[in-house]
């Protein structure tokens, strides 16, 4: 604007905001399915769990600072007793609410509850577009609930619920499937990125993209990218070229944060490790002081180093990528993310060596039959989409100095920012 | 609530305006943010110039007269009339006859 010489937007928001756009609260660490990736390493719950009464009195202050809508999660939210009147009680008091689950909790007659609330999304995890694919990483009989959580969805007019994918090296030849079946369901498809966090960190190694997946994902999402939503998952992605639509920012203890189930708040839900926990609910002064006044957000909100990544001509788009990829596999903030598309978090994981590597904190997995071994997956994967010509849109995209596009989903995994770009003074 | 339809181009600076119903604002250093509980879209105004604006619509009898109201030189009304065309687009404002 012209009223004085405003930052972008984007710089803006590095200062941090009042209070956060975005917010991701695992009500539990309790889980009825012990997913290989789990970034919150969930299965039991934690008896300190806040109690339906602390739970109120967090909802109660979200809505002094108006945020408004929280992206809950878990463990498996829908197995608290209290998680239907918890999401009553948020909706009345003006804080939207998106939910993940894996579906199961999701009856006929709960989807026909949820259908047409103008406050409440619903987000169905699926990491394959067939049971096989799936089931190797969610577990046995996770396609079949997820799927039948879907239709009763569909079934009850719940249009726009969301399917959520974290890619994978055995999904991402599944891109045109999981879009498919978004379509035919009357959902939406949102891709998010595998991070080396909770349980990620076992699993990282033998699932994260190929450097040629990556490539492959960035096309597809650069011919997709109006239709589908991505959560700001991929911006490391945007070294390639155009940027891909979104905030490109790093949000964490800047936009985002995460208040986990026993009422911790760590910089992001990717980052449940004592180097990146701010304080908890239940301080003096709750979550507000906490987002306001904690040293480690106020650390994140002063200008980052770039290091190393600063002379390379991609840093403008990729911003370094991920604070959690860079942290769960032992390399530094300031350098590269592990899966740079140039090829610098490579070698520099060469040179750091896995044991530099700090282990996730505070695992809550089930103790029973744990998973020993590589990923149980042998499948004839479709060979690759053929290569879309790498600037098929991307004139379109809002390259560099130009608007971003049109109402997508930004800044974090359910941010929908609209497109809107006020004068520039 | 369905707002009256329309776009950047066709927006009209002499008629009365609102925020549109089961939108909300929080204020911020830059400006604001507005939240529309429909949509679930989220908007930023980037000036707190642009927020008394868009604050004072529903009491002004025009989209002119609010920005008058908000001392928008005139040099500046076509980049007002801009932000506000997108907000309508996104049904972020609506007219008050609609409303």
């Amino acid at each position: 604007m012209t009223t004085t010489a405003a930052l972008p937007l984007v710089e803006q928001f590095s200062h941090g905001l009042d209070a956060p756009i975005c917010l991701t609260w695992e009500l539990t660490y309790a889980c009825n399915l012990s997913c290989v990736h789990c970034l919150s390493s969930s299965g039991r719950r934690d008896p300190r769990e806040l109690s339906t009464a602390q739970c109120r009195a967090v909802i109660d202050e979200l809505q002094r600072m108006q945020v408004f809508y929280v992206n809950i999660g878990g463990g498996e939210p829908t197995v608290r007793p209290d998680f239907w009147d918890l999401l009553d009680y948020a909706t009345g008091h003006d804080v939207g609410v998106k939910f993940s689950t894996n579906g199961v909790k999701i009856t006929p007659a709960i989807a026909r509850r949820l259908a047409g609330r103008d406050y409440v999304d619903v987000q169905i995890s699926l990491d394959g577009a067939t049971a096989e694919v799936n089931d190797a990483v969610r577990g046995p009989g996770s396609y079949g609930t997820a799927l039948r959580a879907m239709r009763n969805l569909a079934g009850a007019g719940f249009t726009g619920f969301k399917i959520s994918v974290v890619m994978t090296r055995h999904n991402v030849g599944q891109l045109d499937q999981f879009k498919a079946l978004a379509d035919s369901l009357g959902a939406q498809l949102r891709l998010t990125r595998l991070r080396p966090s909770g349980r990620g960190a076992d699993v990282w190694d033998e699932l994260h993209l190929t450097a040629g997946q990556q490539r492959q994902l960035y096309d597809w999402l650069v011919a997709h990218g109006d239709s589908v939503l991505t959560g700001d998952s991929f911006f490391h992605l945007s070294g390639y070229g155009s940027a891909l639509p979104g905030l490109n920012l790093c949000g964490a203890g800047r936009v985002v944060c995460l208040i986990d189930p026993v009422g911790d708040v760590y910089a992001c839900p990717f980052a449940i490790h004592p180097a990146f926990l701010a304080g908890n609910v239940g301080e003096p002064g709750g979550f507000t002081r906490v987002w306001r006044e904690s040293e480690l957000f106020a650390g994140l909100r002063q200008p980052q180093s770039g290091g190393a990544c600063e002379s390379c001509a991609a840093y403008g788009s990729c911003r370094g990528g991920c604070m959690a990829a860079k942290f769960f596999t032992g390399l530094p903030l300031d350098g590269p993310d592990p899966e740079c598309v140039h090829g610098h978090g490579e070698r520099a994981l060469a040179t750091a060596g896995t044991a530099a590597a700090p282990r996730p904190a505070g695992d809550h997995s089930h103790r029973t039959s744990p998973r020993r071994g590589p990923v149980p997956l042998e499948l004839s994967r479709r060979p690759p989409e053929p290569a879309q010509p790498p600037s098929a849109r991307s004139g379109d995209r809002g390259g560099p100095g130009g608007r971003p596009p049109g109402p997508a989903e930004r800044a974090c995994n359910a941010s929908p920012l609209a497109g809107f770009a006020p004068p520039d003074g | 609530m369905a707002c009256a339809v329309s776009t950047e181009a066709r927006f009209d600076l002499d008629v009365a305006w609102r925020l549109a119903p089961q939108v909300q604002v929080r204020p911020e250093r830059f400006g604001a943010l507005l939240y529309h509980f429909g949509t679930r879209q989220l908007s930023f105004l980037k000036s707190p110039a642009l927020l008394a604006v868009v604050r004072g619509l529903a009491t002004q009898p025009s989209a002119r007269a609010a920005c008058q109201a908000a001392d928008v030189p005139d040099a500046q009304l076509p980049s007002y009339r801009r932000a506000l065309g997108t907000l309508a687009a996104a049904q972020m404002i609506c007219r008050q006859e609609a409303a």
